[in-house]
């Protein structure tokens, strides 16, 4: 069977949000771009249970929605250990369009295991793998924090309100992950990123698929007025100022 | 015409987090002058079911099937279409919790509908319907115009409140037509977090890090979480460092919360982290480090060592509560 990884490309966690001028877009300029933080924990475990499943994995790929730009981060996951990339043609306008255009390249290259992570660290989403799954009519299994092959069978972890189930699948499915399913991601070693760049990045034209919601504006949270501080030696005016001023104790 | 709120209950009860989303779903349906349905799938007793009318739903419908007590997707996607195809609803609300992404978005995907995850209010206009939701972790927001006959939206967290709006419920039974064919997720073993607050829900969150310097520290933590009736919290090392479960780790990587009152006991204020807990109404942190980053989002501070100061806020806090 083969494991296909979807990417996101999002700005490196310790960004600094700045707006375009007019609120109508993020200032993209000067940003590092990395692989969304779960998608390279799915790509390690991935990796993960290739390596360790003998012949049963024949190759794991990535795909990845986006114009040029995004190709250095499809290169990394080459690096990384990924067998071969996709990237579809086409700046997304919303996550319904990612998904659709997922769903034409899997149509046209069937995947047994398809993995996603929980949510991209920029727009928040929650939403490709979900709308993925709809889209092929595939199983989906949503917060899988553990996933491994079992007799056939796929075996995950996944955490619900309260509490966490172990659950048994059979492929194909979508497989929706978050932290715990690999305890750091791979980082690329000098002979990964040497074979990285003959490895196979295959360009898809858009299926032309339509989007459901766009942008308005956007805007940042208001500044947080300074922080009240209270001498160690007097903890009780904290409770004070909890208790009569916030009244939240 | 209809809104439709998708609400949950544990054994049967209902708890905060149900009530906030039929409060919201309550104003939506009042701004655009329709009716509010509750949809709710599992053994609930009617009298719990009919409290979703003290929020503004005059209709709940239950399902109870016994197939549908475990979640699987595909098939609670397909009751739930079936309950906004009887109802007519143009606009279907979920929590933004694990079933709300576990489901919403196959529900998008199979209906067309739009939809805006992590809502943080109600539409800002209906024509065009625009919500707004935060974006890159709670860094920014945006406002999203869906632009479908039907939308969805999943509410963050503690975003919106619980609002009494007393109307009576009818309360019915929905028999949706599912057949064994529909589901195909099996559970074999469950775990349940059981008498704890959840911390998604909570009030009040206690949280620490690697500043507490190992897990046997935890017992003031603990300590003053029960005094406080809160949940517990960490951040990613300590989660990592299996110091305390995963389950607790907030942030960008981890939970998202919003509770009123949030404390961070020996926690850096790392940008990831604080991603996760930036819409804490009040935020009050203890560390040794008087330029932890920490401070430049908090209410309230103290600059000093968590051991000695710990011990000293649980008493205090006690003395006021006795008053
Ligand atoms: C992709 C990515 C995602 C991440 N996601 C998250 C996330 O979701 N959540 C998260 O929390 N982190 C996340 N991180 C990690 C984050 O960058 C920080 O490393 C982490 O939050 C630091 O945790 P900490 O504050 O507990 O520890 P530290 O940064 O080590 O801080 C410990 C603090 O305790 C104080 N201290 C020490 N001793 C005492 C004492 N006796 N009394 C009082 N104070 C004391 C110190 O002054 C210090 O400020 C992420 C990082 C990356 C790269």
């Amino acid at each position: 069977m083969n494991i296909l990884v979807c990417l996101s490309n999002v700005p490196d966690t310790t960004t600094r949000i700045k707006l375009a001028a007019d609120n109508s877009k993020v200032d993209l300029s000067g940003i590092q771009w990395v692989i969304n933080p779960w998608d390279e924990l799915a790509l390690t475990r991935a990796l993960e249970i290739k390596e360790t499943t003998g012949t049963l994995v024949g190759k794991v790929s990535v795909a990845m929605v986006g114009k040029t730009e995004v190709e250095p981060t499809l290169r990394k996951a080459l690096a990384i250990g990924a067998d071969d990339a996709f990237r579809v043609d086409l700046d997304p306008a919303d996550a319904f369009q990612v998904a659709a255009e997922l769903a034409g390249l899997i149509k046209a290259n069937p995947y047994e295991i398809i993995l996603c992570g929980i949510e991209s660290s920029d727009y928040n989403g929650s939403m490709v793998g979900g709308m993925l799954s709809e889209l092929l009519g595939y199983t989906s299994i949503s917060s899988v924090s553990s996933l491994s092959l079992q007799d056939g069978k796929v075996a995950l972890t996944r955490e619900i309100d309260g509490g966490k189930e172990t659950i048994s699948v059979s492929a194909p499915l979508v497989a929706i992950v978050q932290k715990g399913i690999a305890i750091d991601p791979r980082i690329p070693s000098m002979r990964g990123i040497m074979a990285s760049r003959t490895k196979p990045l295959s360009v898809l034209a858009s299926c032309g698929s339509p989007s459901l919601t766009s942008f308005g504006n956007f805007s940042l949270p208001v500044p947080k007025s300074a922080c009240r501080m209270v001498d160690a030696e007097n903890v009780p005016e904290l409770v004070r100022l909890l208790h009569s001023e916030a009244k939240v104790i | 015409m209809s809104v439709l709120v998708f609400i949950e209950h544990r054994e049967g009860k209902f708890h905060k987090g149900a009530f906030e989303l039929v409060s919201y779903a309550s104003r939506i349906a009042n701004d655009m002058g329709t009716s509010l349905v509750a949809l709710s799938l599992g053994d609930v007793p009617s009298d719990e079911l009919s409290k979703a009318g003290a929020y503004g739903a005059g209709k709940v419908l239950n399902v109870n099937d016994s197939r549908l007590s475990q979640l699987d997707n595909a098939a609670w996607t397909k009751v739930i279409e079936q309950a906004v195809q009887q109802e007519s609803a143009t606009v279907i609300v979920m929590a933004s919790g694990f079933t709300g992404k576990a489901i919403a978005p196959r529900l998008s995907a199979r209906l067309r509908a739009g939809m805006v995850a992590y809502a943080t209010a109600v539409p800002s206009s209906y024509n065009p319907f625009t919500v707004r939701k935060k974006t890159f972790s709670g860094k920014a927001f945006s406002d999203v115009v869906i632009n479908t006959p039907v939308r969805i939206i999943t509410l963050a967290p503690n975003a919106f409140g619980v609002h009494e709006a007393p109307v009576t419920a009818e309360v019915k039974q929905f028999t949706p037509s599912v057949t064994d064919a529909d589901f195909t997720t099996k559970v074999e073993s469950s775990e349940k977090f059981s008498g704890k607050v959840l911390l998604t829900e909570a009030d009040i969150v206690v949280s620490a890090g690697r500043g507490m310097k190992g897990p046997e520290n935890w017992g003031p933590i603990e300590e003053l979480a029960s005094v406080l009736g809160a949940a517990t919290a960490c951040s990613r090392p300590v989660a990592d460092e299996g110091w305390r479960p995963h389950t607790e780790h907030v942030g960008q990587t981890g939970k998202v919360i919003a509770p009123n009152v949030y404390f961070a006991f020996g926690i850096s204020g790392a940008i990831q982290h604080v991603a996760g807990i930036s819409s804490s109404k009040v935020i009050i942190a203890v560390n040794k480090d008087p330029e932890a980053p920490i401070f430049s989002v908090a209410d309230y501070g103290i600059v000093g060592d968590v051991q000695k100061v710990l011990p000293q806020l649980i008493q205090s806090i006690k003395e006021v509560k006795a008053q």
